[in-house]
């Protein structure tokens, strides 16, 4: 036994293929290849089987890694898809997002003495495999309970409640403000990340299980919760995310191509702005680009900045390194692909030319001193150490906020200071009568999986409640 | 889909209405909002004010000037067509009140967004004055709807080809010289209206905007729309569109409305020839 785990460890952790990092930083295709069977098998065999999986409680659903990862080593990719289903109904997602070294991956015990195992490449690989082949049974759809859901967003919160709540039986509509579902995964994140297709697949893949979509539909405006419930629904599920961009409030934002991260990666993204003139949207392509920030939102600003053409692409960020808080790979990539970091940076002004165009930004050099509430350490500006750079395209990736549209159109929905939903922790049930709330609406901006999850929390507390009743 | 059931040409071709089947915006829809529209799948979210409703029927009326490559397309549906996306009722409707003498200035395909506001205005009591105006009689768009929704409409053209020859703060001079004007609504071209805000501060009478950034989303998620108002950041998608005209920073405005000037030209350009070439 020993020598056999010994004989384990000695693999290395199968790399990601790749396109090369010059190609790819100029085109919008996906970056990994993904896995071969061939590798996902050898990969999955440096996983060994702990009886206490400690990857396990690094993921926020529960995932049975070590079940499914068995299954992978031993070529049953079918039966590791339905192992995975159990637990998370977007893995294509989830392998491509999900920050893996501190979740999963950051668990797993081989990562104790060398490289883990690569969770999420296997996660991914299971998905793509099921995608491609169409092999699996369909989830299991229990007999309908006659009850009616509304889901409020299609991000992936909103498509978890959903997927859940058919399977158990009920009734489910999502409504959705933008004219495509998946929430950020299509607005938000960019094609080289997380190809589209793969989105609507798993969108289409609710609509065979009955889930109705309704687009164009904002809640708050075109109808509101109190009208849903007038017509009919019995309960209501609202996932509408952080959708409100943070500026700076300094000097200048107004000027021409000074852009927060959500309506630049909107237009690039939702309305393929990439492909103008194909396509209508158009979007401003900077020679140099400054993105502000330092999160995932950051990175794939940078990079999309990269791949309409700019010569350069700059991260300014106020920390240092050791405090991004954005996936190591999406940091890793984007160093690889020429994005240039200015660390220890602060923003201080934009300035434009007489045609009002941003041409320069004034910048304070910072430094860190004692750690503040969130534990890092906090930035202070450095006084006189102001410099200008020469820029023609700035996006502001600093953060979301809880956009007010539908909870200011809701009385009797409590929200806390920030202005986010005050929903129960474990069920995700709200201060109104039959609304239940999760993902980034009730957290501030955090991950997909953590969306998912408090979705699938509330989906069966609403369950409980529109079977039971309370 | 969202089918057009009427449609019309008005001003030479350069203006377009659309009635469009859309039942659930149309049962909402109040004085003052807006709509969005994607005519196809590779169309762009276009903002438009819903110039007038029915309910009964189901129906929300649009009325666009062709200028640039989304408009041109959207001239191209005929009845039995449709539009892929209308989203709303969207922005802030407007805040109707009986105060007594107001006055509503329109210029160009203002006056479509101006129109329910009037009528809006009138139904709650006021004494309503309407000054709309356009470059020539040929451009001139729903004089005789604005006739109707007002106790009293004064015409003008800037060419002198029909109505008073000159522009429509001629008149509103005359008008706040003469009456006690509790309230001014003024809509139309940026320049219009940054004249007419100009022109009542100096009367020191109340006047309402209708600001018409470029949009995304429509919903204050992208910040794409912001504008500058009393020196503070205002998304006219959900603050407005309507603001108050003394403290809107109009440079702001009109600077960012041409921020993609030459890519809209390349764009349109492309169609023009795609078009010709048909
Ligand atoms: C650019 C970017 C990159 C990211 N990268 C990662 C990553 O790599 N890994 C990771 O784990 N997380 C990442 N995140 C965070 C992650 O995407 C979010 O935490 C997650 O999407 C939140 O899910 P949600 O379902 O709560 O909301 P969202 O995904 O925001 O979806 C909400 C949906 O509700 C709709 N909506 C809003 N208001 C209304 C209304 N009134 N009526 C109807 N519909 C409405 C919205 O249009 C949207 O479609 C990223 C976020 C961004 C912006
Ligand atoms: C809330 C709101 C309500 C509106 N209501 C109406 C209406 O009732 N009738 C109407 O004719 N127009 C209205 N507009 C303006 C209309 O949205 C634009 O004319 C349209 O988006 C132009 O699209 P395009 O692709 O045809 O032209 P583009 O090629 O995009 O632009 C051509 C020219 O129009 C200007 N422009 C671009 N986008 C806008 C914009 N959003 N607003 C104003 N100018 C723009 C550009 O600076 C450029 O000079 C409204 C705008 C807003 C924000
Ligand atoms: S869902 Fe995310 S955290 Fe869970 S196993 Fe998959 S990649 Fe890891
Ligand atoms: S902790 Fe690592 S080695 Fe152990 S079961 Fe999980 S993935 Fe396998
Ligand atoms: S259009 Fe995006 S915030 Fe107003």
């Amino acid at each position: 036994m020993a020598e056999e785990k010994k004989k384990k460890e000695k693999i290395p952790r199968q790399p990601m293929p790749a396109q090369e990092a010059k190609v790819r930083a100029r085109n919008f295709e996906e970056v990994p290849f993904g896995y071969s069977s061939e590798t996902a098998m050898k990969e999955a065999a440096r996983c060994i089987q702990c009886k206490k999986p400690a990857c396990v409680d690094g993921c926020p659903v529960g995932i049975d890694i070590p079940g499914f990862i068995n299954l992978v080593k031993e070529g049953e990719f079918t039966k590791s898809i339905s192992k995975i289903w159990e637990m998370n109904t977007l893995p294509a997602v989830c392998g491509r997002v999900c920050p893996q070294e501190i979740q999963c991956e950051g668990k797993c015990i081989v990562g104790k003495k060398g490289a883990p195992v690569a969770i999420g490449n296997l996660e991914r690989f299971v998905a793509d495999y099921e995608r491609e082949k169409r092999l699996a049974p369909a989830p299991e759809k229990a007999a309908s309970t006659g009850k009616r859901v509304a889901v409020v967003g299609s991000g992936p919160s909103g498509l978890t409640v959903a997927s859940d709540l058919a399977a158990k039986g009920h009734e489910v509509t999502i409504y959705e403000a933008f004219h495509k579902p998946g929430g950020v995964l299509v607005y938000g994140i960019p094609e080289f990340r997380l190809p589209k297709d793969i989105v609507f697949s798993e969108v289409a893949g609710l609509e065979s299980m009955g889930v109705n979509l309704e687009m164009n539909a904002v809640i708050g405006r075109t109808k509101t919760l109190d009208e849903l419930f007038e017509e009919g629904f019995d309960a209501i599920y609202v996932g509408v995310g952080a959708g409100l961009p943070t500026f700076m409030n300094i000097e200048g934002e107004n000027l021409i191509g000074v852009f927060s991260a959500n309506e630049y990666l909107t237009r690039s993204n939702l309305m393929k702005a990439y492909l103008f003139p194909e396509y209508d949207t158009p979007i401003i392509k900077g020679k140099n680009v400054v993105t502000m920030g330092g999160g995932n939102v950051a990175m794939d600003s940078a990079r999309t900045a990269l791949r309409l053409g700019a010569e350069r692409s700059i991260i300014v960020y106020r920390r240092s390194r050791e405090e991004l808080p954005a996936r190591t790979e999406e940091v890793h990539h984007a160093e690889e692909e020429g994005v240039e970091f200015h660390f220890l940076t602060n923003p201080t002004k934009f300035m434009g030319d007489e045609k009002g165009r941003l041409n320069s930004m004034e910048c304070l050099k910072m430094e860190l001193g004692e750690p503040d509430a969130s534990g890092r350490r906090r930035p202070s500006a450095i006084e006189g150490s102001e410099f200008q750079m020469e820029i023609d395209l700035a996006v502001i990736a600093i953060g979301a906020g809880a956009n007010p549209l539908l909870t200011q159109s809701t009385e009797d929905l409590k929200l806390n200071k920030w202005g986010y939903i005050d929903a129960d922790e474990a069920t995700g049930k709200t201060s109104k009568k039959a609304v239940w709330a999760g993902g980034d609406i009730v957290t501030g901006a955090a991950t997909v999986i953590l969306a998912m999850g408090a979705g699938r929390a509330a989906a069966d507390s609403m369950h409980e409640y529109l079977t039971l009743g309370w | 889909m969202f089918k057009i059931v009427r449609r019309e040409e008005m001003a030479e071709g350069t203006v377009v209405l659309n009635e469009i089947d859309a039942p659930l915006i149309a049962k909402k829809a109040k004085p003052g909002q807006f709509v969005i529209l994607k005519a196809n799948e590779t169309g762009e979210r276009i903002p438009l004010t819903m110039a007038d409703t029915d309910p009964e029927k189901g129906t929300v009326t649009i009325i666009y000037q062709i200028v640039g490559k989304s408009t041109a397309i959207f001239k191209t549906l005929q009845v039995g067509d449709g539009y892929q996306d209308v989203i709303g009722p969207l922005g802030k409707p407007t805040h109707l009140e009986k105060l007594g003498t107001v006055v509503c200035v329109g210029g160009g395909t203002g006056v479509a967004v101006l129109h329910p506001i009037t009528r809006g205005l009138k139904e709650v009591g006021n004494e309503v004055i309407g000054i709309i105006g356009a470059r020539n009689k040929e451009l001139l768009i729903l004089e005789d709807h604005m006739k109707d929704a007002s106790h009293e409409l004064n015409v003008c053209t800037d060419d002198g080809s029909y109505g008073h020859h000159g522009f429509v703060t001629d008149i509103l001079k005359k008008t706040l010289e003469e009456k006690d004007v509790k309230l001014v609504v003024g809509i139309g071209p940026v320049p219009m209206m940054c004249f007419v805000a100009k022109m009542t501060k100096e009367y020191n009478v109340k006047t309402m905007v209708s600001l018409n950034p470029i949009m995304i989303d429509g919903t204050g998620m992208c910040g794409g729309c912001r504008v500058s108002v009393g020196g503070e950041t205002k998304f006219a998608c959900v603050d407005g569109p309507e603001f108050d005209g003394h403290e809107v920073d109009f440079d702001v405005l009109m600077n960012r409305l041409q921020s993609y000037t030459n890519e809209e030209q390349e764009c349109y350009d492309e169609y023009c020839t795609m078009q010709t070439a048909k």
